[in-house]
């Protein structure tokens, strides 16, 4: 790492250290969407291990970010009066997913492309639709209602859901989720970097650009194709968990289909392979809408003098069209492999 | 009440539904089937030819529905005669349909033909947020309700109850589908787009001018998903600028299942998906009762005592059958019912 990269570095780290008071002067709600962004970061760099790396279009992601939520909400709520902590519930959360993610990989296996995308959207639906339906005959999962009054993170004497103040400065609850998750991030990242460049990571891309060739050259596509299902899954369990954990609140209406395109997106957006082209697509498309929710409704009162076009409606307008022209003028993404580049445009006829 | 429901038990206390029931479902599942396998005809088209899905086909099927509601609507009070306005309904939303299927090959899909093969997914994810909240500016937030116009004459077969408009609605599917099966398989320009589907370059060698076929199928996938809108709408009685999703997904898995990328798989799968959905729905909670079970003994005798029941699985599970059977139609035959076996590729 030359000086100026180790410099750079350290700029984004201080400046990602002091991000979340300079978002607070702006209002707590703008840290919640901070620590927001961040889990769709990590969910993000989940569903890039399976589809970016492995080349497996995974529709249902979602649905592992579902099990995280409701193993942490089960084991820790007045729903069953469970209340473990939170340093035992994460990792119960990531092998439950891990699990989830082996049973949907095992039978579609031998499925390639499209058919592979639309079982594992049918398989995000039904883990939903289960959600909202085991209520009956035995309360599992509160069904649509979803469960409420999840415990907070407690280490020891810090409550992650009230207010600190050190050194002067006001660490309230979700300024220590973002370190929290600040933390899990690195070490997700530091995995990811990992994994891209070990045996398991170069056999990934292997299958990715062709699957026959791969198993020609010894790597066992099962196990490794299972093994991108299961990381991903566990990556996407824990994001669940910590999900559950900061909001308080669970119910399936936050694990519909739109939730898993919505993580796609960012993933394609940002330019799949790439971690650092993720991580940009996951961060624009989590603060894009947040940004035009706070200023359509200003400018179309400076432009016209009344509102037009209802925020909501004109916020997801713009998204759209935003999505839309930056695949137009940036068809592999705003941050490319150039790898993966190369070998998506030659898949075709 | 939907009229799904309207054969569904109830009670849950005959061990064996009668043949009355069972007719019944199979008309349900035949009606919502047929709509399901127009509406795949259009994922299926695009796909074969480009080999893409076509992600935003469900919300030019809802916009149909909404424009013909509408017109509908207006003319309610005219004085035409029903089948008059219906018709004028279908005949303002299909040309509006195709347009918006034009715009949707030019915007989201030609410029990206060479690009990313997800590239083309998200401007379509893009194009169908649009489509959407476009509908909901229009049309507004509340469902449209068809108005009451057709008199729904019922008709008794067997025990059963079969509607006037599940009849038209099974014939035009029947219809369309002979329709698009002549136009692809016996005139020259179906000849075109069966040679494009086979290999671009190729036919483009043959004279064959790829991007009029390409538009072409998106456009009269949209044309048959109008129609397809509208039947579903009045079908249920409403539209809404939100019932493209999950129509355009089981419409999606319906061609899917069938083999993506075949005609005759669209139709095929469509009608099974239509009527396992139905079947599913209204016999699940009779067969997974436990009380009908021989293990009801102990809490759960008590349980079952006076009428109650202990249903694992009932028809709020609806959704989960349809894509149950997709999964396992794809674990044993990874191409769909009808598709081709097509050799591993990179």
């Amino acid at each position: 790492m030359s000086p100026r990269e180790k410099f750079g570095l350290a700029l984004i780290a201080v400046a990602l250290i002091a991000l979340p008071f300079v978002l607070a002067a702006a209002g707590t709600a703008w840290v919640r969407i901070a620590n927001f962004a961040v889990l769709f970061v990590l969910l993000s760099l989940g569903l890039n291990i399976v589809v970016g790396y492995a080349g497996l279009l995974d529709l249902g992601y979602v649905a592992f970010y579902a099990v995280g939520a409701y193993v942490y909400a089960l084991l820790a709520s007045p729903h069953f009066g469970l209340h473990l902590p939170f340093w035992i519930i994460l990792p119960i959360g990531a092998a439950v997913a891990c699990v989830a993610g082996v049973i949907l990989g095992a039978p579609t296996l031998r499925l390639r492309g499209d058919y592979l995308a639309i079982v594992t959207l049918g398989f995000g639906e039904i883990v939903r639709i289960f959600m909202n339906n085991l209520s009956s005959p035995v309360n599992l999962t509160n069904g649509p209602k979803g469960i409420n009054r999840i415990d907070s993170f407690q280490l020891g004497p810090l409550n992650f859901s009230a207010s600190d103040t050190l050194a002067g400065l006001i660490f309230s609850g979700p300024i220590k989720y973002y370190y929290f998750l600040l933390l899990v991030l690195l070490a997700v990242i530091v995995i990811n970097r990992r994994l891209q460049d070990s045996r398991i990571g170069r056999a990934w891309v292997a299958i990715r650009e062709d699957e026959v060739a791969a198993k020609a050259s010894g790597i066992n596509t099962r196990n490794v194709k299972l093994l991108a299902f299961a990381m991903g899954a566990s990556f996407g369990g824990i994001a669940g968990g910590m999900f559950a954990a900061i909001q308080g609140f669970v119910s399936p209406e936050s694990f519909i289909l739109n939730e898993s395109i919505m993580v796609l997106s960012m993933v394609v957006l940002g330019g799949m392979g790439n971690i650092w082209g993720v991580i940009a697509g996951a961060v624009l498309l989590s603060f894009v809408p947040e940004l035009l929710r706070y200023t359509v409704e200003p400018a179309q009162m400076a432009l016209f003098g009344k509102l037009l076009v209802d925020p909501e409606v004109l916020r997801m307008l713009v998204f759209g069209l935003a999505l839309v022209l930056t695949m137009r003028f940036r068809p592999a993404g705003l941050w490319p492999e150039t790898r993966h580049r190369r070998e998506l445009s030659e898949g075709r006829t | 009440m939907s009229p799904l429901d309207a054969g569904t038990v109830s009670s849950g206390f005959e061990r064996f539904p009668t043949m009355d029931i069972l007719l019944q479902q199979i008309i349900n599942g035949l009606t919502t089937g047929s709509v399901y396998a127009v509406v795949a005809l259009g994922y299926t088209m695009v796909y074969g030819v480009i080999q893409l899905i076509n992600f935003a086909h469900g919300e030019v099927v809802m916009i149909g529905a909404m424009v013909a509601f509408s017109v509908i609507t207006s003319l309610a009070g005219s004085g035409l005669p029903p089948l008059a306005i219906v018709l004028a309904g279908v005949m303002a939303a299909v040309p509006a349909c195709m347009l918006m299927g034009y715009l949707l090959e030019r915007v989201a899909y030609r410029p990206l033909r060479h690009a990313p093969r997800l590239a083309p997914l998200i401007t379509a994810i893009g194009m169908s947020i649009i489509l959407q909240h476009l509908a909901l500016l229009v049309w507004g937030r509340n469902p449209l309700a068809f108005p009451q116009i057709i008199d729904n004459q019922v008709f008794g077969i067997g025990g059963a109850a079969i509607s006037s408009v599940q009849i038209a609605i099974i014939l035009m599917s029947l219809a369309m589908m002979a329709g698009l099966s002549w136009f692809v398989y016996r005139t020259r320009f179906g000849i075109a787009i069966r040679a494009t589907a086979e290999n671009v370059h190729i036919a483009g060698l043959m004279g064959v001018n790829a991007n009029r076929v390409i538009a072409a199928t998106f456009v009269i996938g949209a044309g048959l998903g109008a129609v397809a809108g509208v039947m579903y709408g009045s079908y249920y009685g409403i539209a809404h600028y939100t019932m493209g999703f999950s129509l355009g997904l089981k419409a999606f898995s319906a061609a899917v299942l069938g083999g993506i990328g075949n005609i005759a798989g669209a139709m095929l799968g469509g009608i099974l998906l239509g009527l396992v959905e139905a079947l599913g729905t209204g016999y699940v909670g009779e067969f997974t009762d436990l009380c009908h079970w021989p293990v009801a003994h102990g809490w759960l005798s008590e349980r079952c005592a006076d009428g109650g029941n202990f249903v694992l699985f009932g028809s709020n599970y609806q959704d989960v059958f349809a894509f149950l059977m997709l999964i396992l139609v794809l674990v044993f035959r990874p191409s769909g019912l009808l598709g081709e076996r097509v050799s591993e590729r990179a």
